[in-house]
């Protein structure tokens, strides 16, 4: 399939991973027995860096019916403006939204929970939908918690195409579908009466299509135009990942929190990435403050190149540079202010304000700044970086 | 050091008893006030997390079990 002239070009992140994100919005874990408490949070989100620009809304509204059931509502918007890299080098700026509802129900009885929940997720060129199941069990004296889930989503994928007219429209050469699959097991448990530990386990399978419709990879071409010549990517059509990660949090003596966690990552495609997170909480009178640092490592994909010597080298070839080799640091700050009880509205059990902020700092290994080929030549461009600014506005109610 | 260890048995071992270590519930209710500290939530804003999970997700391949919610949660 060739990217028709003029194709825009949108963040490489499927609407199922998207939307899968939501879950974690919609299935807070339930320990002791306890539904979640009643709950509405409002948020504004901005990212902005690499030439992209994402800002948006998005609403949440927890609501128990009676002792056993709690359902939970989200409104999730991306208001997207592109000019990234590859947007410069292979298509066309653009700006697009994309709208997400999503709605679960969680079930309390005796000590388990049994959730349930339905995801859409619309833009222009990706509509997807998921569904999901997951059993919670307390056990041995409220100190373990144990959960199963299960997911599966069906994704249809277009491609945008600018008519002459300059109208944007869906490419009629153009349907792709995907089908993903996700098995998670997760197993809190209590250590001490400061500590808690939790492990995550988490199996993911995806077959369809599964590379962007947008972006090229690019092979040598001496003589011609910058030294190089684009060409549509080729994905494998099914891809398998395990990742499992290991998390302690325990409370210091002077009232505050501290958070490790790591977290190992493989996948079929051949990367293997390493996280590394420490979080600390800092309360202070009506204010929580928040401090975290976190790395994340990974190599390429077996399939990946930022130049592959001549057209139709191998198989399967990619230059998304997700799939690159890669580190990124995220260094992050935040505080929450928590409002004194308001006696004009008695239904308000507490309030909060909070804003965080995160800076994250990407040096590729083997991805190059392709759009400075002619001043050093093709494969000899400088590494490409990206930093981007990344901060949330919350308000919170509970009731 | 002894409750860490037997946990840490425990969670090797699956949750099931294990017949030559005779388990019990080693923190009692009453001495679990701190993890009623909202300090403490497994996921303190999970409205603000989820996002900022949603902005590495776009950037990096790895994906799942970030832990942030546990709950059967994707976080692909």
């Amino acid at each position: 399939m060739s990217a028709a002239p003029g194709a825009l070009r949108r963040l490489r992140l499927s609407s199922f991973a998207r939307t899968l994100l939501a879950l974690c919005v919609i299935t807070v874990p339930v320990l002791g027995g306890v539904l979640p408490e009643d709950e509405a949070d409002v948020m504004y989100h901005s990212y902005n860096g690499g030439g992209i620009s994402v800002v948006g809304p998005s609403v949440l509204v927890r609501k128990k019916v009676g002792d056993s059931l709690s359902f939970t509502a989200n409104y999730y918007e991306d208001m997207i403006s592109s000019a990234s890299i590859d947007v410069k080098l292979s298509a066309s700026p653009y700006k697009e939204t994309r709208k997400q509802w999503s709605g679960g129900v969680d079930y309390l009885h005796g000590k388990s929970t049994y959730s349930a929940g339905f995801i859409n997720s619309v833009e222009p060129d990706y509509k997807a939908n998921t569904a999901f199941v997951s059993v919670s069990q307390d056990m041995f004296g409220d100190l373990t918690t144990l959960t199963l889930g299960f997911r599966r989503g069906w994704d249809d994928i277009y491609r945008d195409i600018k008519n002459p007219d300059g109208r944007i429209i869906n490419d009629p050469t153009f349907h792709e579908k995907a089908d993903h699959r996700g098995y998670s097991l997760s197993l809190s448990q209590i250590l001490t009466r400061n500590t808690i530990a939790s492990f995550n386990y988490e199996l993911l399978t995806d077959m369809g299509y599964l590379a962007s419709p947008y972006r090229k990879i690019r092979y040598l071409s001496p003589g011609q135009g910058n030294g190089y010549t684009l060409a549509d990517q080729i994905y494998p059509g099914t891809r398998t990942s395990n990742s499992a990660s290991l998390s302690l949090k325990h409370y210091l003596s002077w009232r505050a929190a501290v958070t490790g966690q790591y977290r190992y990552y493989r996948d079929t495609w051949g990367v293997v990435g390493n996280t590394f997170q420490l979080e600390y909480a800092q309360p202070w009178r009506q204010l929580t403050f928040d401090a975290s640092v976190r790395y994340y490592k990974q190599n390429a994909a077996d399939f990946f190149s930022d130049l592959f010597p001549r057209a139709d080298y191998q198989n399967f070839e990619a230059r998304d540079r997700e799939l690159a080799a890669f580190h990124d640091w995220t260094l992050g700050v935040g505080a929450q202010y928590q409002f004194p009880h308001v006696s004009w509205a008695p239904w308000v059990s507490k309030s909060s304000f909070s804003v965080n902020y995160k800076r994250l700092m990407i040096n590729y290994s083997d991805y190059r700044d392709a759009l400075l080929a002619p001043q050093y030549g093709a494969g000899s461009e400088p590494l490409y970086k990206l930093d981007a600014n990344i901060f949330t506005v919350v308000f919170s109610l509970w009731y | 050091m002894a409750a860490i260890l037997a946990a840490t048995l425990m969670m090797l071992g699956g949750c099931a008893s294990l017949p030559s270590v005779p388990l019990t519930p080693w923190v009692k209710p009453y001495e679990r006030e701190h993890f009623a500290d909202p300090i403490m939530a497994a996921n303190r804003q999970p409205i603000s997390s989820i996002y900022f999970e949603h902005v590495w997700e776009s950037r990096e391949d790895a994906r799942g079990a970030t832990g942030a919610v546990g709950g059967g949660c994707g976080c692909n």
